[in-house]
Formats: C-alpha cells, sequence, structure tokens
C-alpha cells in the first residue's frame, strides 16, 4: 500500500462526506435521534401508576398497608373509594390503572393469624405495564405480610420459621432498564452507521460511473478499501462519544469501567461493522440494492439477536447458535460489562478476540470480492 | 464468404508505419474477441498502433469500439485472442498497463461533488505524482484544461466542453505514455470540440500515443490512422487518405433532385451504379466511371418524372467510404440486427 494513495482516497472521501447532507445526516443526526428516541422508549419502568383503593376496614393496620404502596413511588394513591361502584368507574375510565380493596375485618383476622386476602385490579391493556404492576403489588404485600407474621410471633410465642430472603441486585441495583438498554443502543448505532453507510459508499462510484475511471488507474484493491474504511470507522468513533456522552449526561447511565477499553472494543466491532458494510457494497451495483442488503445483513440481527431488546437464553435453540454469528452480541456483552460491572479485558478477551477475528476475516474477504474489472 | 473482414481488405499501412514492429509497438492486438453471453462485441480483431501514433477508432455504437478500449485498459478481459499495451500483455499485466496509460471513459466519471481542484489532487495522488511535482503538474493541468482560477468551483456546475477538459487534464497528469479516450468528445458543442482535439494533437506531438474512437466522422479526418469498425470487426484500416483512395477505386456522383428518396429507389436499379445513398437531401452514388455516368443517370431520373437540379463528380468522404464497405459487406452476409 502507497501512502499517498491512500491518503488521496481518505481526503476524497471525506470531501464527499462533507458536502453531502444526507451522509452528514445519517451520519450524525439519526445515531443521535436513535439513542434519544429509545433511551426514552425503551424505558421499561413503571412508576406512579394511578391507583384507586377502597379500605373497607378503615384499620391502622390497612392504613398501614396502603401506607407501603404509596412510600413505595411505583404507586400513586390518588382515589379513595367509598363503594365498588366507585372502583370500577375508576378503572373503565382509565382514571386508576390499579384498584386496592381491603375487606372488612382486615386487622382482626390478621391478628387471629388467619390468611386475609386482599384485592388487586390491574388494568391489563397494557400487559407489560400489568405484569411490572402484579410484581411489584405481590412484593410489597409480601414483605408487609412477613412483617406481620413475625410481630404477631414475636408478642406471643417463638417466631415462625420463614426464611427472609434477601435480594440483592447486582450491577443495575435499581433494576433501571436504561440502564441496559443504553449500552446496546450503542451497538445498535454503529451497525447502522457502519452498515449502512458505508454500503452505499463503493454502489454509488459504480452508479455514477466514477469507478470505471478508478479502476483504470494503478490504485490497488487494498488501498481503495482501506481508504473507504477508514473514514466511516473514524465516523463511527465520533458516534461512540456522542452515544457515551448522550447515555452517561442525559439517561445517566453509570460508566464503571475503563473509558479506553470502550473505545477500542467500538473500535473493533466497526471494523467489522463497515466491513460488511463495504463487502455488501463491493458485490452490488446499486445503492438502492446495497442499502437494502445491508438493511437486512446487519441492522437486523443486531437488533434482534444482539441480547440488546430481550435476553438470548429467551430465544429459541436455533436463533440461540444463530446469535452467536452475530458480532453486535459480542459488542453488547462489552459494552455492559465495561458500563454496568466496570469489568475488563480479562473477563471480555473472548469477545474482543472475536470481534477482531470477524473484522479480519471480512475486511479479508471484501478485498477478495472486490475486481478491478467491469464484469 | 470470407471469414476475416481484413483480409478482404487490402493491407493498408502508413508510411510512417514500419511492417514489422513485434514489442515496440505502443498497442498491438491479435485475433482479439469479447463475447457478452451470445453476443460477438468483438470478432477476432488484429491491428497494431505505433507509437505517437494518432489512432482512430470509427464507427457506430454497439460496433465494439467501447469493449476494445476496455479490454486495452484492463477493464474487461478478452475471451480470446492476444493484446499488448506498451509491450505488456494484457492477460497478465494489468497492473503495469494501469501504470502507463491514461483513460477517459464515454460517461464523464469525474467526482462532480468535488471541485476542480480537489478532483485533480486526488487523480495526482492516485497515479502518484511525485510530491515535489504535483503542484506543477496542477498548475500545468488547470492551464490545459482552461480552467486556471477555476480550481474551487464544483465539478458539476461545469459546462459539457470544460468538463472533458478536465477529465483529459486529469487523465495525462501522470504523463502516461498512452492514452485511451472512449468518445471523449460526445455531447459537447463543435467549438469545445475543436479546442479538445488541438489538445489531443499537442499530445501527441510531445511523443503520447492516442487512441480514441469516435462516431464523428469529421473527427475521424484528425487521425493519423483509423480502423473502421462494423459489428464488432475491422471493415477497414488505413490513413483518412488511403481509405478513401484505395477503398473508392470508383468515384462518387453527388445529385441534387427534387424527391431524392424516389430518385434513390431508381437510381439503386441502374446499371453501372454500385451503391448509392441518401446525405440530407442529396444522393451520393458510387459509379465506375464519373463522366460516362452523368449522362446516364440524369436520363434515367428524368425519365422517371424527377427533376433533377445538378450532379457533380465529387471526392468521397469517410463517411461514403463507411458506408459503402458496410453495405458491401451486408450484401455478403445475411442481415444481422444492430444492437
Amino acid at each position: 500500500m502507497r501512502p499517498a494513495r491512500l491518503r488521496a482516497v481518505i481526503r476524497k472521501e471525506v470531501i464527499q462526506i462533507r458536502r453531502d447532507p444526507w451522509s452528514l445526516g445519517m451520519a450524525f443526526a439519526i445515531p443521535m435521534l436513535l439513542l434519544l428516541l429509545f433511551g426514552w422508549v425503551l424505558t421499561l419502568d413503571v412508576n406512579n401508576l394511578e391507583t384507586v383503593v377502597y379500605d373497607q376496614d378503615r384499620s391502622q393496620r390497612s392504613r398501614d398497608l396502603l401506607e407501603r404502596f404509596e412510600a413505595s413511588h411505583y404507586f400513586h394513591v390518588r382515589t379513595r373509594a367509598l363503594g365498588w361502584g366507585e372502583v370500577e368507574r375508576a378503572l373503565d375510565s382509565g382514571r386508576a390503572q390499579v384498584g386496592l380493596v381491603i375487606p372488612r375485618n382486615f386487622a382482626r383476622d390478621l391478628e387471629r393469624g388467619l390468611v386475609v386476602p386482599i384485592q388487586a385490579m390491574v388494568d391489563g391493556s397494557d400487559s407489560n405495564t400489568a405484569t411490572i404492576a402484579l410484581a411489584y403489588i405481590e412484593t410489597i404485600t409480601a414483605r408487609y405480610s412477613a412483617q406481620v407474621a413475625l410481630q404477631i410471633a414475636g408478642s406471643s410465642g417463638p417466631p415462625p420459621a420463614a426464611v427472609d430472603a434477601r435480594l440483592r441486585v447486582w450491577f443495575n441495583p435499581d433494576l433501571e432498564s436504561k440502564d441496559f438498554v443504553v449500552p446496546g443502543l450503542v451497538a445498535v448505532i454503529m451497525t447502522v452507521i457502519g452498515g449502512l453507510l458505508s454500503s452505499l459508499t463503493l454502489a454509488r462510484e459504480w452508479e455514477r460511473g466514477t469507478m470505471e475511471q478508478l479502476i483504470a488507474t494503478p490504485i490497488r484493491v487494498s488501498e481503495l478499501i482501506v481508504g473507504k474504511l477508514a473514514p466511516y470507522v473514524g465516523i463511527g468513533m465520533l458516534d461512540v462519544l456522542l452515544a457515551v456522552a448522550g447515555g452517561t449526561l442525559i439517561f445517566g447511565v453509570p460508566l464503571r469501567g475503563s473509558f479506553w477499553l470502550l473505545l477500542g472494543f467500538s473500535l473493533l466491532f466497526l471494523l467489522g461493522a463497515v466491513g460488511l458494510g463495504l463487502l455488501i457494497s463491493a458485490r452490488s451495483r446499486t445503492q438502492l440494492m446495497a442499502s437494502q442488503l445491508a438493511m437486512v445483513a446487519t441492522l437486523l440481527p443486531s437488533f434482534m439477536l444482539s441480547g440488546f431488546a430481550s435476553p438470548i437464553e429467551n430465544m429459541p435453540q436455533a436463533l440461540q447458535i444463530v446469535s452467536y454469528a452475530v458480532p453486535a452480541r459480542y459488542f453488547v456483552t462489552a459494552l455492559k460489562g465495561i458500563f454496568l460491572k466496570g469489568i475488563g479485558l480479562r473477563m471480555l478477551w473472548p469477545e474482543a478476540l472475536f470481534l477482531a477475528g470477524f473484522a479480519a476475516v471480512v475486511i479479508a474477504l471484501t478485498m477478495q470480492a472486490f475486481h478491478k474489472r467491469l464484469d | 464468404m470470407c471469414s476475416s473482414p481484413c483480409s478482404q481488405t487490402p493491407t493498408l499501412r502508413s508510411p510512417t508505419v514500419p511492417p514489422e514492429r513485434g514489442a515496440q509497438a505502443a498497442v498491438r492486438v491479435e485475433d482479439l474477441e469479447r463475447h457478452f453471453g451470445n453476443f460477438v462485441a468483438v470478432d477476432r480483431i488484429s491491428f497494431e498502433v505505433a507509437p505517437g501514433e494518432i489512432f482512430g477508432f470509427l464507427g457506430p455504437n454497439g460496433s465494439g469500439k467501447s469493449t476494445t478500449i476496455r479490454i486495452l485498459t484492463g477493464l474487461l478481459l478478452p475471451t480470446g485472442g492476444r493484446g499488448w499495451v506498451a509491450g505488456h500483455d494484457i492477460w497478465t499485466e494489468n497492473p503495469a498497463i494501469k501504470r502507463v496509460i491514461g483513460y477517459m471513459s464515454q460517461r464523464f466519471s469525474l467526482y462532480e461533488d468535488l471541485t476542480v481542484g480537489q478532483n485533480l489532487d486526488f487523480y495526482g495522488g492516485i497515479y502518484g505524482v511525485p510530491k515535489s511535482l504535483q503542484a506543477e503538474r496542477k498548475r500545468w493541468a488547470l492551464g490545459m484544461a482552461g480552467l486556471t482560477g477555476r480550481e474551487g468551483h464544483l465539478t458539476r456546475d461545469l459546462a459539457a466542453g470544460w468538463r472533458q477538459r478536465l477529465a483529459l487534464a486529469s487523465a495525462v497528469l501522470h504523463e502516461p505514455r498512452i492514452l485511451f479516450l472512449d468518445e471523449p468528445t460526445s455531447g459537447v458543442d463543435p467549438i469545445s470540440r475543436r479546442a479538445f482535439w488541438d489538445l489531443i494533437h499537442a499530445m501527441a506531438r510531445k511523443g503520447v500515443t492516442v487512441f480514441v474512437t469516435t462516431h464523428y466522422m469529421d473527427e475521424a479526418e484528425y487521425c493519423q490512422r483509423l480502423a473502421l469498425l462494423h459489428q464488432g470487426r475491422i471493415a477497414a484500416l488505413g490513413t483518412p487518405d488511403e481509405l478513401r483512395r484505395t477503398r473508392l477505386d470508383t468515384r462518387l456522383l453527388e445529385v441534387t433532385v427534387d424527391r431524392p428518396v424516389e430518385a434513390l429507389d431508381r437510381l439503386g436499379r441502374e446499371p453501372g451504379v454500385r451503391e448509392v445513398a441518401l446525405f440530407g437531401t442529396t444522393l451520393h452514388a458510387s459509379v465506375t466511371d464519373a463522366a460516362a455516368a452523368v449522362p446516364r443517370v440524369r436520363a434515367a431520373l428524368e425519365g422517371a418524372g424527377l427533376r433533377v437540379e445538378r450532379i457533380e463528380a465529387i471526392a468521397p468522404t469517410l463517411e461514403d467510404v463507411f458506408v459503402s464497405l458496410i453495405e458491401s459487406e451486408s450484401t455478403n452476409r445475411a442481415p444481422r440486427v444492430e444492437a
């Protein structure tokens, strides 16, 4: 490779990207839009559910239980109903998503050591929210009943042999979904940039006829490919910086591990992602064909099979096997590890190895696939 | 039927070209062929181009001009035959060929979203013009293309004539020994075409071999030697003068008549008239003996009720040569659909 030729290609690409509003938009505006959009939309947490309460007992105990609901920021007890009808209306009209009914004699039956049912109604029209709400309700009541059992037992005889499970969630103690959505998003955004943007570049030269002139020169395939790879990897790295800044500053995602390791992984991943885009481009003669192929080959797998949106363990066996070939999977693992666990290369070397290998193979294939001929 | 059209053409060599040059030729081609599926784009052609020569490939669209030039520049592999460019084998020495040639493709193919200067910088870099020479070569190229002072203009804003000259300038930044130009002046106005040919002649005077394709007959006259291409074969090869003299051993009559289409039909059946073709509003008829033919032609046309304004013996143009060659060929061969 001759540095002068390589430099000429890189400089030309940069000028073309800078002069094309479309490329610039794709390179910087769309990634930021994706980050903000998904960062907010994919936040799976449920807060301040409007709750209607029908407390038939009105005792110290029932108030005690309701206070626990309020104390968690998950429920916002707004309406205190005086009858069933009011509970129903609140749920029907959508003013409340959760209804709680505490039966008469709640306190008395508890004192007697009976199992006392309370009724919870959840608006199931949003099944995701409903499931999460039910889980919260169960947790709150379970804790409460354990405490009550302890109190009662403590006042009259030996404590019951209950197992006191104390859960501690690691890495994401508040179980904030944005904390694991944002690192995954970085991977998806990198794939979009790497795959889509670069898939257009060789195809565009074929389409416009500039390739015929270019391949009649002594330029080497390696100089052309590396010269096209470098600017897009550079853009990708800028996007990584933007996404990390956005993720930590806007969404407050912690970056516990090494920033430099994060950049290193991004570089490895981008080499493969941009390489794949170029490989597609080398095999396409039109931009339309290239972008469609790139969509299917890069965006979809990185979205569906990387473990970004849903855990890989929950997928069917066949898809799990396929996911091993998706580089975004390894990148997502590395990003989550660095962001949330603060782990280093000692744990992540298999991911690094795969990403490096993938990049090397894809770039080698691209140079094989590109011919300095018209047919 | 003759298997090779070259063999039926008298061997025409420019006196400046010695008969046996071997590897010394700028371009040498033997039995070159190229098929696209069932279509034979180039049909076993052979020719040589001498160093410093302006060699023209003349023929209609689809006659195999571009395919030949693309094979010689290494953009296409031939299906069969052999060829050398600057002594390098077209089958095996592609990179070496690309270092010593300049190429201008048929379609304008510089970067329209780059400025004039940026395009020149890019090709200067790609061709490996030494850094110490780059500024000077660029200045020279701008001057040659008449674009001095327009360095910062976007290429897409240039008129067609300027673009062609910029494309030529980009193709010769590295001072190639052989220049391949594929229809360099298509879509360019006549004055710019003239200016462009001045550049080509200037290049040739400096010793550059110029291999150019065109379908403009008038441009063919600017070439030192010509190959007339028809349906992938070389129908004739020689200097413009030789082609005119040797091919047309006959004389040519220009006939001006009130209803030329009817006259065409009538003269086609007249004995003593070998070929007849429509040229605008006049007819060109080739005859063996002009003096004897003039009264006969006049009598035949007037006998058919046509009003003859003028009959004049003229020197044949290359277009006449071309038409006559193609007509004599199509009478020898079953008609083929033009691709």
